[in-house]
């Protein structure tokens, strides 16, 4: 086996709010290699994009990164890299592709500028060449006339044409890793096959390994080699996309495979998890998802459970992996119940 | 943009025949007439002083005189002042060259220091750095514009004598001077007023300038920034700024009334013989019409610079610009 | 399903933080100072403050133990004048703001509710006002109508000062006024005046009362400068702009008549400004974004 590219390990990133700490990230390690595709799903608020946030050191205060955590890239602990050298890595060896492509990017700046002060922080070009790359680059996204583009500011472009243009930014250093965070999520369905597909193209062509965070299983499963499910801060379930679909052990992972639109199945039996995620200040003790589980039993309300391995390169959080004949007998959900009766 | 210039420029318009309106309004609304006050106290009999109403069309009806103060007034001729004996339009024109010596590097030096002090600010919200300077700045906006001149006048006119008390120029020695030495007693005579003035401007500056900058800091392209490995400081000062310096000036659009009475005070403090201390001495003279035309004139001049800087924002913001 | 009725502001919330806000504790421990020493001011004032003591030896002396803050031209006392000065620099901001605040709210309200022609007009005034220095106005209106009585002069200070809350409530109102909630009470019969009490209101309260906070520092300078160019107050009343006055022909050898009551002056605007800033940070709790440390390595924490 190859040595990881990146390798997360018991990452915890708290928020010191008014209302208490928010432990949005409590303990997850996770690893990619070099050349693969990670998909990391949940849903929001779960952590995943606090996770990425992490990564690259991008919490701000009142959030911390708490001590014991580390994260280490191309065998450097980043957080232990002084900011100075953490810039150094941001944008250059790992570089991140955000969810609205509407704000990510500086409204009074041209998209030119933007993409060509990449190449003048991290390869120190004159600002000549740092235009001509960022046409190339632009040129690279399949964005027409990029001469032309690279003049225009964010807001005359689309939707669709805004994330090429932050895909061409991520993309200028030719990084190792790219995080994508929900990179389709504020985009027109149509666009969003299209995005994802020059995402996936590009990188596999540059040998790019990809984060990317969805809470869209169908493009996990088109997308990613493993996959990695997050609930309430922790990492709930890691698996290979295939077994994923044919033999997820989580609840929380199966509610989430049940939850998605299939072909040939009608629409008004689209089940969804019911109840919310609690908020990060309050994690239960014990099993997080319990109040939410269709087979939750008294030992979830004490014990935390620890990640179980299931299978060679499968883990899972849950109990069910020791006590496995409770699978047979489920029961309406505590959050199920509270909803009807506060109905 | 073309439509947007047409709209402010018709806006503009409309409050400058308000203000004008207001003017005479005023002028006539006050108890007495202009004759009446001109001559207040003078033993001038009732028959010469119905001729001077009637040579000044005060006996005309009011719609009729309405029509010729706006008509003069749009040709600049705003009336006679008593207490000078000559045009108001002639002492007006003497005092505002002035006025704008002592306001314009006044204005951009303010700018200048706002803009670095707000800068300096945001860049380390809450820290201890922020906390004094917005103290600083606090006391600067709460202190009275002519306290502070005075003050400034008592430390380094009268205490140390650093700089003449106020005035033009040096009223003894000046005609005496080379060219060069009259050049340096007239910056020495500015030195006082234009840094007064910045400092009671560049507060609000500042002020504006912190607030607009920790306005957009959370915005997602400040992310996209740091994601790219620009750093903190260049993120503030590049991108955050260009984005948080269209508010700041909008705003400061709107404080320019503020900074025009700000003006009249620094001249009346340091016998500064601009548009303000001109108007303000005219009140003590009861020479109505040069106040208000006084008035008049400072507040139009705040009117077009309030809707070049509406326009310098709109042509500055890509979004404005190109749509 | 009822319509949503919005949030009412989190009092609670704004009130814990505010006491938290080392600011807002200072700002109104000064302004209670200040408004008592005002309050008691014939029993703290060791003489008349319009008594001409003694013109022939008590004229303009400096600061002593007899007269702490000097005596002026007039030989009067000056810490007795900066008392009763508190007390009518005080009261013709408070009650100026006063007025200004509720005919503010009134025209606020008639034209956000009202809408069409007469929002259009009266808000097109309120831009013109915007962009008139109202100081200059003012002083052209003093100035022609001679000497003014302090409650003109409180009015005419009020007449300038209701822009800034008219364009708040209007807003405010605007926003409700098509609310669900607002249209259906309106469908039950209940009368508008009655809607926009119970729900525009209690939203702009807190603006309007930051607004209040910072005009009232912003009158007691209108004031000075007004006084101190000679058509305040009426002289022989004392307020602190006329006290300033009174020594600003021989400021470098009278400075106690210039720095006393400017320090007064500074004082109070700067608690009124900074209880302002306080209440608007309490009442906007987003969070302030605050900077990475430079070169500060997680690990350390």
């Amino acid at each position: 086996m190859t040595a990881p590219l990146l390798e997360i390990e018991s990452l915890r990133t708290y928020f010191y709010t008014d209302a208490g700490v928010a432990r949005a990230v409590d303990g997850v390690s996770l690893r990619v290699d070099a050349g693969e595709t990670v998909g990391v799903v949940g849903e929001s608020g779960c952590g995943k994009s606090v996770t990425a946030l992490s990564i690259l050191r991008l919490i701000l205060p009142p959030g911390r990164i708490e001590a014991g955590s580390a994260i280490r890239f191309e065998d450097k602990n980043l957080l232990e890299m002084t900011e100075r050298e953490v810039q150094r890595v941001r944008g250059n060896r790992i570089s991140m592709v955000f969810q609205e492509p509407m704000t990510a990017l500086n409204p009074v700046f041209t998209v030119g500028d933007q993409i060509a002060e990449v190449a003048r922080i991290h390869a120190g070009m004159s600002k000549r060449d740092a235009a001509a790359k960022a046409v190339e680059m632009l040129k690279l996204v399949g964005i027409p006339a990029p001469e032309q583009r690279a003049n225009e500011y964010p807001h005359q472009l689309s939707g669709g044409m805004r994330q090429r243009v932050v895909i061409a930014m991520a993309l200028v250093m030719n990084p190792a890793l790219v995080i994508a965070d929900e990179p389709t999520t504020a985009l027109d369905v149509t666009i969003q096959a299209q995005i994802l597909e020059l995402l996936a193209d590009l990188t596999r062509r540059l040998g790019t390994s990809v984060l990317l965070i969805t809470h869209d299983l169908g493009v996990v499963a088109e997308h990613c080699t493993r996959v990695i499910v997050m609930y309430a801060g922790e990492v709930v379930e890691e698996t290979i996309t295939t077994g994923l679909f044919s033999a997820a052990h989580h609840p929380y992972t199966e509610g989430l495979l049940g939850a998605m639109p299939r072909i040939g199945r009608h629409a008004e039996r689209l089940a969804t998890i019911p109840g919310t995620v609690p908020p990060p200040t309050a994690w239960p003790v014990g099993c997080r998802f319990r109040d939410r589980c269709q087979y939750a039993w008294d030992r979830c309300e004490r014990e935390h459970p620890p990640l179980y391995q299931i299978d060679v390169a499968h883990v899972s959080r849950c109990h069910l992996a020791e006590e496995p004949e409770r699978r047979a007998h489920p029961h309406p959900p505590l959050a199920a119940e509270r909803g009807a009766s506060a109905a | 943009m073309r439509r947007y210039l047409a709209r402010r420029l018709l806006q503009a318009a409309g409050v400058v025949l308000f203000v004008t309106t207001l003017s005479f309004a005023l002028i006539h609304l006050a108890p007495g007439d202009p004759i009446a006050a001109a001559l207040s106290g003078s033993r001038v009999s009732e028959t010469v002083r119905n001729q001077w109403r009637a040579e000044f069309g005060l006996d005309r009806p009011i719609a009729e005189q309405y029509v010729k103060w706006v008509a003069n007034a749009a040709r600049g001729r705003l009336g006679y002042s008593f207490s000078r004996r000559q045009p108001v339009s002639d002492v007006l024109r003497d005092a505002l060259p002035r006025t704008l010596v002592l306001a314009l590097p006044a204005l951009l030096l303010s700018f200048a220091l706002g803009i670095t002090v707000g800068v300096l600010q945001a860049e380390r919200p809450r820290s201890a750095r922020d906390r004094w300077l917005g103290r600083v700045l606090l006391a600067l906006y709460s202190v009275p514009d002519f306290w502070l001149a005075l003050v400034a006048l008592l430390l380094f006119s009268y205490r140390v004598r650093l700089f003449p008390p106020g005035g033009l120029t040096d009223p003894v020695l000046y005609d005496y001077m080379s060219p060069r030495e009259q050049l340096v007693d007239r910056l020495r005579h500015l030195v006082l007023p234009v840094i007064t003035l910045t400092l009671l401007t560049a507060a609000s500056v500042a002020r504006y300038q912190r607030g607009a900058l920790l306005s957009v800091l959370p915005s997602a392209w400040m992310r996209t920034a740091l994601a790219k490995g620009v750093s903190w400081r260049s993120a503030v000062r590049r991108h955050a700024l260009r984005n948080a310096l269209l508010p700041v000036i909008t705003l400061f659009g709107l404080s320019l009334p503020a900074f025009a009475a700000g003006t009249v005070f620094i001249e009346k403090v340091f016998s500064w013989p601009g548009m303000g201390l001109v108007t303000v001495n005219a009140i003590a003279a009861r020479d109505y019409h040069l106040v208000t035309a006084g008035v008049l004139v400072m507040s139009v001049m705040v009117v077009i610079a309030t809707v070049l800087t509406d326009l310098a924002v709109a042509a500055a913001d890509p979004r404005v610009r190109l749509s | 399903m009822p319509p949503v009725v919005p949030p009412l502001p989190d009092v609670a919330g704004i009130r814990s933080r505010l006491r938290r806000d080392r600011r807002a504790t200072f700002a109104l421990g000064v302004l209670l100072t200040i408004a008592t020493c005002a309050l008691l001011a014939p029993i703290l004032s060791p003489f008349d403050p319009n008594a001409q003591l003694d013109i022939s030896r008590l004229q303009s002396q400096a600061p002593s133990w007899s007269h702490p803050l000097g005596t002026d031209p007039f030989s009067r006392d000056v810490l007795s004048r900066l008392l009763y000065g508190a007390r009518i620099s005080l009261l013709i901001s408070f009650t100026a703001v006063a007025l200004a605040m509720s005919f503010g709210t009134l025209i606020g309200a008639v034209a956000g509710y009202l809408g069409g022609a007469i929002d259009a007009v009266l808000m097109r005034l309120v831009d013109a006002a915007f962009s008139i220095p109202t100081l200059l106005l003012l002083i052209v209106v003093i100035a022609l109508w001679g000497e003014v009585s302090t409650s003109a002069l409180t009015l005419l200070i009020a007449s300038v000062g209701w822009f800034t809350v008219s364009r708040l409530v209007r807003a405010e109102t605007l926003a409700m006024r098509d609310a669900d909630f607002v249209v259906a009470a309106r469908a039950l019969g209940v009368p508008a005046w009655r809607v926009l009490g119970q729900h525009v209101l209690p939203n702009v309260v807190g603006p309007a009362i930051i607004a209040a906070a910072l005009a009232v520092g912003n009158v007691i300078l209108l004031e000075a400068g007004l006084s101190y160019l000679g058509i305040g107050v009426r002289p022989p009343t004392a307020s602190w702009g006329s006290i300033i006055q009174d020594g600003s022909e021989r400021v470098s050898d009278l400075w106690w008549l210039t720095l006393f009551p400017g320090l007064a002056i500074l004082v109070t605007v700067f608690a009124c400004n900074a209880l302002g800033d306080a209440l608007r940070d309490a009442l906007d709790p987003r969070q302030l974004q605050a900077a990475p440390d430079d070169d500060t390595p997680i690990k350390a924490t």
